[in-house]
């Protein structure tokens, strides 16, 4: 593994950095008597909106049909996932410094792996708010449940609620990419010895 | 109609007042005809009015409501009422000037005056423009003045003017707010304790005097402090304006009575050919002020002014005042020779012409500064009253408007070199070159108007589009609503060569001036809801968990939350008859336009109206024992008639504890989510 190489891959663990800057999804709620509409963004340490109050908004709403009000102590895993994230920071460096080349790409699958978990946690989530109501709510539709979408968007009640990955997880995405950039960089060099030699 | 009016013209400065009964019974004949008025408006006015469903309109309007000591804020062009704010008056609709926050703004050195005559707005400015930060206003009545926060369009300050009497003159703020200038419309005879002295009107000549007031604003946060005043002649001091351009240091005030009459003043105010215009220089009067030419007396004046962090109000009372008196500071002040018992001054935005507006002159005369300042040079004095220096008439003047109209009143400009001014008696606007003095064009309007005013139209670049004419009396433009009418305003375009009427709009009791401006100056600043966070009222309580009812003695303390849809707690018992219950509400919402009342049944004072993250206090001593309802009064949500609850009121020495509780289990509320 030549020095390009290894650029890359430590460029490929940074980016992961961007998780820490950014929210990773975000869900937009719209309606006629919200202009403005409610964003909320799920962080991988946090949950927070476009304003500092969207989040007690959200909650207001939600409290009508007996949803249970959403705060970062809802979710054990904002507590997990920075370490996860930092294991992966630190572990991609790791890589880099070692030179194996077979070791991005098991530091690749695994990162798409943590990928695929989380947002799949993401999706229990969804359904446990939206399904998890309370009998006393004011509020009571039949059959209604209120499982915001987990990509794209679905109406519920006079919401329109949108659901989109952000700018946190293309950080995940890049990790990946400049992995594989990594990984098929090296390839080339290793060809190219190869033959000189 | 046209033709007809211009006719009187030409007869009118021969016959005025046979003229004013001829010409609103000839109005009033259009009228009944109604072909005529119709022609005034244009066939395309709907459009340049309309504001389609969602669209903003262009700038914010100011108009003031007179005696009903508000001040209401409308759109232009569409002419809609976007909201009134209460400034001198209790206001039932939010409990100001009746819940505990807002009372000490209503305090006077003559006690609690929860009303007023209010007259002027002036918006505040920075290099002359309208900065869109305050605005200020007058009491004329109670002589106050106030300053209204743009950011939240609410009344935060409110000052007591000492040895004035009729603020009328009132608040002309130069233009980059160093001083907002108040002079006393009637003279008094001043005690120089800060009040009026018990003397026989048969004195009047002798013993009365005026005064004008300097009061300075801080440049950062707008408060406002009573710098000094000058003691002036017994004159009544009508109106006032500053200079700008090379007259920046300049503020003129039209005065009337220079006959010091005191009885029957219709005649005896009306005597002279000429009263005066009244010129000051502020910037030397406010260093003679700084250099101890001021002398200093006892006074005793209300200073009120509203916390941000804690929506409180606190009063501080003023015990002395400095002076200055003119006769012992040469070079502050001067008199102009005007036309008799002028009402509006008014300079153009170069800052060069002063006209002023005499409500009984046959014409219009327009003075220069410039000529002002060689007469100064060249000492061109005709005599001096209390040893203030009066100008030669003919020394300043720069022409005379010949035959304007009947009854000019006031002036406004548009930045292209013409000068607009309201005729009271001939009813009509009529527009005339600053450049010739001839008259352009003329617009009747329905029926007599006073102030009008171009957005800007004071300042040094007026937004020449449009023309607000006030009228004093309304009578057929709307549907009757039985002995009063709604006063109101008529929108004129002013952006071609001839005036066009676009809009009539009813306004919210007797409109006296307007002041407008673009709505990106003041809209993007506006507060949409106060931060939880930064709530410092001693009283509030943030989370569901931490709200009381405690006793200390007679006094029960309430400290409770409000949010959609329930107020906490929602059963109070232990209550006594005769306690005083303060019930201090927080709204714990944060968000846009959700505020909440609070009312108790037969409360004798009103209902509060606590806006997203503020503490209003609502003071309540029941009578008799029994349940008493509360409830929330603004409708807040699909639960908001759920927003509810009892207190229990028990006799006297009673043995019911002190108890309160929301919901059965220990609730889980939504406000109590964490935001991060
Ligand atoms: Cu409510």
């Amino acid at each position: 593994m030549k020095a390009l190489s290894r650029v890359l891959m430590i460029i490929a663990a940074l980016s992961l950095g961007l998780l820490f800057l950014f929210p990773m999804w975000k869900i937009y709620l719209e309606a006629p008597q919200y202009p403005e509409g409610l964003e909320m963004h799920i962080w991988v340490n946090k949950i927070s909106g476009s304003s500092e109050s969207v989040l007690q908004n959200f909650n207001i709403l939600n409290h009508y049909i007996g949803m249970e009000p959403i705060h970062a102590e809802s979710f054990a895993e904002l507590k997990i996932m920075p370490y996860i994230v930092v294991f992966f920071m630190i572990t991609g460096v790791v890589v880099a410094l070692l030179g194996i080349r077979k070791l991005i790409v098991y530091w690749a699958a695994l990162l798409m792996l943590g990928g695929a978990v989380g947002i799949l946690d993401f999706y229990l989530w969804l359904v446990k708010f939206g399904t998890n109501l309370d009998p006393t709510a004011p509020i009571k539709i039949p059959g209604m449940t209120y499982i915001p979408p987990l990509l794209g968007h679905k109406e519920l009640l006079n919401f329109d609620a949108l659901s989109l990955p952000s700018t946190g997880s293309i950080g995940i995405l890049l990790a990946i990419v400049f992995a594989g950039i990594a990984f098929y960089v090296s390839r080339e060099k290793k060809i190219r010895e190869k033959i000189t030699a | 109609m046209e033709t007809l009016i211009s006719k009187f013209k030409k007869v009118a400065p021969k016959a005025a007042l046979l003229m004013a009964v001829a010409a609103g019974a000839a109005l009033q004949g259009c009228n009944k005809s109604g072909g005529e008025s119709d022609k005034a408006v244009d066939s395309d006015a709907a459009s340049a009015v309309y504001v389609a469903p969602g669209e903003h309109d262009e700038l914010y309007s100011f108009l003031s409501g007179g005696f009903n000591g508000q001040v209401s804020v409308y759109g232009i062009p569409s002419g809609r009422l976007l909201k009134i704010i209460p400034v001198f008056s209790q206001f039932p609709e939010n409990g100001y000037g009746y819940n505990e926050e807002t009372k000490p703004m209503l305090q006077t050195s003559h006690g609690f005056v929860p009303w007023d005559d209010l007259h002027h707005p002036k918006l505040s400015r920075t290099d002359g423009m309208a900065d869109g930060r305050w605005l200020f206003v007058n009491g004329n009545n109670t002589p106050r003045v106030a300053r209204v926060d743009l950011k939240t369009f609410e009344t935060v300050e409110i000052m007591e003017i000492p040895n004035s009497a009729g603020n009328h003159c009132s608040p002309y703020p130069t233009n980059n707010n160093e001083y907002v200038i108040a002079g006393t419309r009637f003279s008094v005879p001043l005690d120089m304790k800060g009040g009026t002295a018990d003397v026989s009107m048969e004195e009047y000549k002798d013993k009365f005097r005026g005064s004008i007031s300097f009061i300075k604003v801080d440049k950062e946060d707008g408060d406002m402090e009573l710098d000094f005043q000058v003691l002036v002649p017994g004159f009544d001091y009508d109106l006032a304006n500053g200079g700008k351009g090379p007259s920046n240091d300049w503020v003129f005030f039209t005065t009337y009575n220079t006959e010091k009459s005191g009885t029957l003043k219709e005649l005896g105010a009306s005597q002279n050919d000429r009263d005066y215009l009244a010129a000051i220089n502020w910037k030397v009067a406010a260093k003679y002020a700084a250099e101890g030419k001021a002398h200093e007396m006892p006074a005793n004046y209300y200073h009120n002014k509203l916390d941000h962090g804690s929506f409180q109000a606190k009063s501080e009372v003023k015990k002395t005042v400095r002076y200055l008196l003119p006769e012992e500071c040469p070079g502050m002040m001067y008199l102009i020779p005007a036309p008799k018992s002028p009402h509006g001054i008014d300079v153009d935005p170069s800052g060069e012409y002063m006209v002023v507006n005499g409500k009984l002159a046959s014409s219009l005369p327009v003075f220069s500064f410039s000529k002002m300042q060689k007469a100064i040079e060249n000492k061109d004095f005709d005599g001096e009253v209390n040893g203030i220096p009066v100008f030669k008439y003919e020394s300043v003047l720069q022409g005379e408007v010949k035959e304007p109209g009947l009854g000019p009143l006031h002036t406004e400009f548009d930045g292209k070199g013409n000068a607009y001014s309201t005729m009271f008696v001939s009813s009509e606007v009529v527009k005339w070159s600053l450049k010739d003095l001839q008259v352009k064009d003329r617009i009747p309007v329905y029926y007599s108007p006073g102030h009008l005013m171009i957005p800007g139209g004071d300042t040094e670049k007026p937004y020449g589009k449009y023309l607000v004419v006030m009228n004093k009396i309304t009578k057929d433009r709307f549907l009757p609503t039985g002995p009063e009418l709604m006063h109101s305003a008529q929108l004129i375009d002013i952006s071609g060569e001839k005036m066009k009427m676009l809009l009539d709009f009813p306004t919210v009791a007797e409109p006296h001036y307007a002041q407008a401006i673009q709505a990106d100056l003041v809209a993007p600043n506006s507060v949409k809801f106060h931060k939880l966070d930064e709530n410092t009222h001693p009283n509030a309580v943030k989370n569901e968990k931490d709200v009381s009812v405690t006793r200390n003695g007679k006094t029960v303390t309430v400290k409770m939350t409000a949010i959609r849809s329930h107020l906490t707690p929602d059963n109070i018992e232990g209550i006594q008859v005769g306690d005083t219950v303060l019930f201090h509400v927080t709204n714990l919402e944060q968000d846009w336009d959700v505020p909440h009342g609070f009312a108790v049944m037969g409360a004798n004072n009103a209902e509060t109206l606590i806006m997203p993250g503020a503490t209003q206090t609502l003071r309540w001593v029941p009578k008799q024992e029994g349940v008493y309802p509360f409830y929330c009064t603004d409708f807040c949500s699909a639960l908001h008639q759920e927003m509810q609850g009892y207190v229990r009121v028990s006799p006297k020495g009673s043995n019911v504890p002190i108890k309160f509780r929301m919901g059965e289990k220990k609730p889980v509320p939504p406000a109590t989510a964490s935001v991060n």
